[in-house]
């Protein structure tokens, strides 16, 4: 059973209407409309509307929660597509809220140019991606290779026209509210696209990497519910006033025992823990690999002030857990200001959810808004702590050197494993 | 049409009500020039003031480059902090946000983080060995994003923290006129940065292709002019603008002719760890090396040479100064109607008599972007020193594979000899 930040009284809200004269006044709030299946309706009618609510935000949440665990099973790409289609959706969302505000729907030509725009940053992100993990497939296909090799020249002239045409559009008596469309487009795209593709990469980079930080939202937000249902008693934020400190506080416990649990359970398996790969010969993806270290099983000691508590004296880890600890401590002590600051963005706009897709959950960004930065994280995480360079991406961009250059390197790398031991000095393999 | 006139009237955002009255311009032309040309008319006096300056900002530009490439990036730093005070100026006033709890502070700290993470991402590549001696510096370059994320995350933090229930929207706002201003100013002023250490040559012939088709288009304008080009800006006309196209592409071709003669301009910025200075020396590129182009048939009548001696690079011209009189116009514009939106007649009055720095750079963006992605794709390859830094932190057994297909390509293409067993 999960609360949405987004229940919040609207009611405490007409107070702040005589707020300063730039604001918006009497642009009234969005009527929910009311789209639960009838299905549900007719189960559900004996039940007073509270209970009927409790019950409709329950099924929506374990029918998303089951689809989660399904398209996990169907793979990669499957989920490669739903992030997609979960990127398209909130950014349709937010700008739909824009034309809202800003009564913009007839502007000239703007619709077209806000999904163009959204076609370039996507083209630029995936041919980013698709060349770094494609790179013998694109090789392979000629159009394809020109397509990479000048492919942010192409992206970016793609932007060029679709930003001229914004200047062409500007009509003399809607200057303004074009450039505010364009800043909004432009500040959606930034969040929405980019975090997406940072959510491909940390998919790339293992599934787990993928499930762990979103079932810790996920699980941050459900128990910090149940914590403040049952304990709550201090107010956490006037932004939000259902949360708790008793809710904050019980959802960290709770969560970073569940991110342990759940790295323990996941990392004895080899399709979660090894990266995604493009395997040219059966043209599909497969995961299969020799696990890394962080994936093998050691033996820790526990300090001392556990072993008292727990009564073991070693514990077998995998290293990886040490990593889920911090994966969920920032799902629960910084994550939830994603949540916060999408519930100030609704005060600001006087919407009460997003959208209304989700049947008692509101819309898709609703839901999404704590993971953001929990993707934005997790990938700056792995880029500082965990992976090192993708060496084909290296030896793609070795190949592009000219022969001085790449003789240089050769010998500094060849001197270099000389060195450290990992080549023969006579060897010449 | 009618319709969304009648629903544009109700909002208090489309009414001029809500924006403030353009203030009167300052006056901020020094005495000396006033006293100087007190006996002309105002016009005149606006043409000279005008002309006066603009020789003065040209010195200044040559001076600068004189003084060399540290300090180029330093005026590069100073410009891009001016522009971005001058707009985050204009949304101040237009939201009447002064009084916004923290804001300016945290727009502040929002340019202090974004320019850090980018001269952390510039400066680690071409300072390795600087870097390389000193431990302190080494623990910032490889934590280098996390540090950088952990610091922006605080600053929004502290603007989720500093959300109050009166001001909502407008904070909102802000954020947002701050996110957008750093995404143009600050990522730009780094790809100049990046063009600069490229060679000055790739800094000089960009700007000054563009400020060349200001000054041409203008002229030509002034002379020729008839037809309006476009609604936005009145001024503008056809002929000045293909007047301009034409002046601006022989100049980029007659500059870097003169450019590509001098190590100086022509060479990568390096910097020297053991004299602690940039310097620009090395020998001179394939892409600066005269070659003899046979002129094409068409143009033989018309000059009457068969072949001629050109440096590539003024091939390269071509395409920036086109770029130049093309699509920088397209930034100016944007610019102008950005102006028209909020009823501003310039970003700020720093210059006597052509506004704000804003004002001078507003086509220069578009350049700076379009010359580091041309540079990217059709010059350089990647950065030898960097891949090289990037091999050495992977995996012994990754690097051993990635040496061993190295080898056999480098075999293959004949560049090494296989070695003898034994």
């Amino acid at each position: 059973l999960q609360e949405s930040e987004s229940e919040n009284k609207l009611d405490g809200e007409t107070a702040s209407d005589s707020e300063s004269k730039s604001e918006f006044s009497g642009s009234s709030p969005v009527p929910t409309s009311d789209d639960t299946p009838e299905v549900l309706n007719r189960a559900l009618s004996n039940l007073s509307s509270r209970w009927k609510n409790w019950w409709v935000r329950g099924i929506l949440t374990l029918a998303m929660i089951t689809f989660f665990f399904i398209i996990i099973y169907l793979g990669p790409m499957v989920l490669m597509t739903i992030v997609m289609c979960v990127q398209i959706k909130c950014f349709h969302e937010i700008i739909t809220i824009g034309y809202n505000v800003y009564h913009s729907y007839d502007l000239p030509w703007f619709r077209t140019l806000s999904w163009y725009f959204l076609l370039c940053v996507n083209y630029f992100f995936y041919g980013e991606t698709v060349t770094d993990y494609f790179f013998t497939l694109v090789q392979r296909e000629e159009p394809l290779r020109i397509l990479s090799k000048y492919h942010r020249f192409i992206s970016f002239a793609l932007y060029l026209t679709g930003f001229c045409m914004f200047v062409l559009s500007l009509v003399k008596k809607h200057y303004r509210l074009q450039f505010y469309m364009f800043g909004w487009t432009h500040v959606t795209l930034l969040i929405v696209v980019t975090q997406s593709h940072l959510i491909i990469h940390n998919l790339f980079e293992g599934m787990i990497w993928f499930i762990v930080p979103i079932s810790c939202v996920i699980c941050n937000d459900i128990m910090a519910y149940m914590f403040g249902f049952f304990f709550g008693r201090t107010p956490l934020i006037k932004l939000s006033p259902k949360k708790t400190w008793e809710g904050f506080i019980g959802g960290f416990f709770s969560t970073v025992l569940f991110g342990l649990l759940l790295s323990y359970v996941m990392s004895g398996y080899r399709c979660f823990t090894c990266p995604v790969e493009f395997n040219n010969d059966t043209n599909s993806f497969t995961v299969d690999c020799e696990p890394s270290e962080l994936f093998q099983l050691q033996e820790y000691n526990i300090p001392v002030v556990l072993q008292s508590v727990v009564g073991w004296k070693t514990v077998q880890m995998y290293p990886f857990q040490i990593h889920s600890i911090a994966l969920s401590t920032f799902a629960s002590l910084i994550g939830p200001f994603g949540g916060f600051f999408a519930s100030g963005f609704k005060r600001a706009f006087k919407i009460k959810d997003f959208a209304n897709t989700i049947p008692g959950h509101g819309g898709i960004m609703d839901r999404f808004d704590c993971q953001y930065l929990m993707a934005t994280f997790v990938n700056v995480y792995i880029a500082s702590f965990i992976r090192g360079p993708n060496p084909s991406k290296l030896i793609q961009q070795f190949l592009t050197l000219r022969p001085d250059q790449q003789l240089h390197i050769f010998n500094t790398l060849k001197a270099h494993l000389v060195d450290r031991g990992i080549l023969g000095s006579l060897e010449d393999a | 049409e009618v319709d969304l006139e009648e629903r544009l009237q109700e909002l208090d955002l489309r009414s001029d009500s809500d924006i403030p009255d353009v203030p009167p311009p300052t006056d901020s032309t020094p005495e000396i020039l006033k006293r100087a040309l007190s006996g002309l008319s105002a016009r005149w006096k606006n043409w000279w003031i005008r002309g006066i300056l603009s020789l003065a900002m040209i010195s200044g530009f040559f001076l600068i480059i004189y003084l060399g490439s540290f300090m180029l990036m330093l005026l590069v730093l100073s410009i891009q902090v001016k522009c971005y005070h001058e707009i985050i100026t204009i949304g101040y006033r237009v939201y009447h946000s002064y009084d916004l709890p923290w804001f300016r502070s945290l727009s502040w700290y929002f340019l202090l983080c974004v320019n850090y993470f980018f001269y952390g991402e510039t400066v680690a590549d071409y300072f390795a060995t600087f870097v390389q001696r000193r431990e302190q510096l080494q623990f910032l370059i490889r934590y280098h994003r996390f540090i950088s994320f952990a610091l922006y995350l605080t600053g929004f933090c502290m603007f989720v923290l500093s959300l109050v229930k009166k001001h909502y929207r407008l904070q909102f706002y802000m954020f947002a006129w701050t996110h957008v201003t750093l995404l143009i100013t600050v990522t730009q002023s780094h790809l100049v940065i990046q063009n600069l250490f490229e060679g000055m040559i790739w800094f000089l012939v960009p700007i000054s292709s563009v400020i060349c088709n200001d000054i041409t288009a203008y002229i030509f304008g002034f002379f020729f002019g008839r037809t309006p080009l476009i609604k936005l800006s009145p001024k503008k006309t056809w002929e000045g603008f293909i007047g301009g196209f034409f002046s601006t592409v022989v100049f980029g071709f007659i500059f870097s002719y003169f450019l590509a003669q001098h190590q100086y301009f022509v060479c990568p910025v390096e910097y020297n760890s053991e004299t602690n200075r940039f310097v620009t020396e090395c020998e001179p590129s394939e892409l600066f090396q005269m070659k003899k182009y046979s002129v094409p048939p068409l143009l033989q009548a018309v000059l009457g040479w068969e072949t001629v001696n050109m440096y590539p690079f003024q091939m390269h011209s071509f395409a920036l100064s086109t770029f130049a009189s093309l699509i920088g116009p397209f930034g100016g514009f944007f610019a102008s109607g950005f102006k028209r939106a909020f009823k501003i007649k310039d970003f700020a009055d720093t210059i006597p008599g052509h506004g704000g720095i804003m004002d001078r750079f507003d086509c220069q963006y578009l350049m700076a972007t379009f010359v580091h992605v041309y540079i990217t794709s059709f010059i350089r390859g990647p950065n030898p020193s960097k891949l090289l830094k990037q091999l050495l932190i992977l995996q012994p057994e990754q690097q051993l594979s990635v040496y061993k297909t190295l080898k056999s390509h480098l075999v293959e293409k004949g560049i090494l000899q296989p070695s003898l067993r034994g």
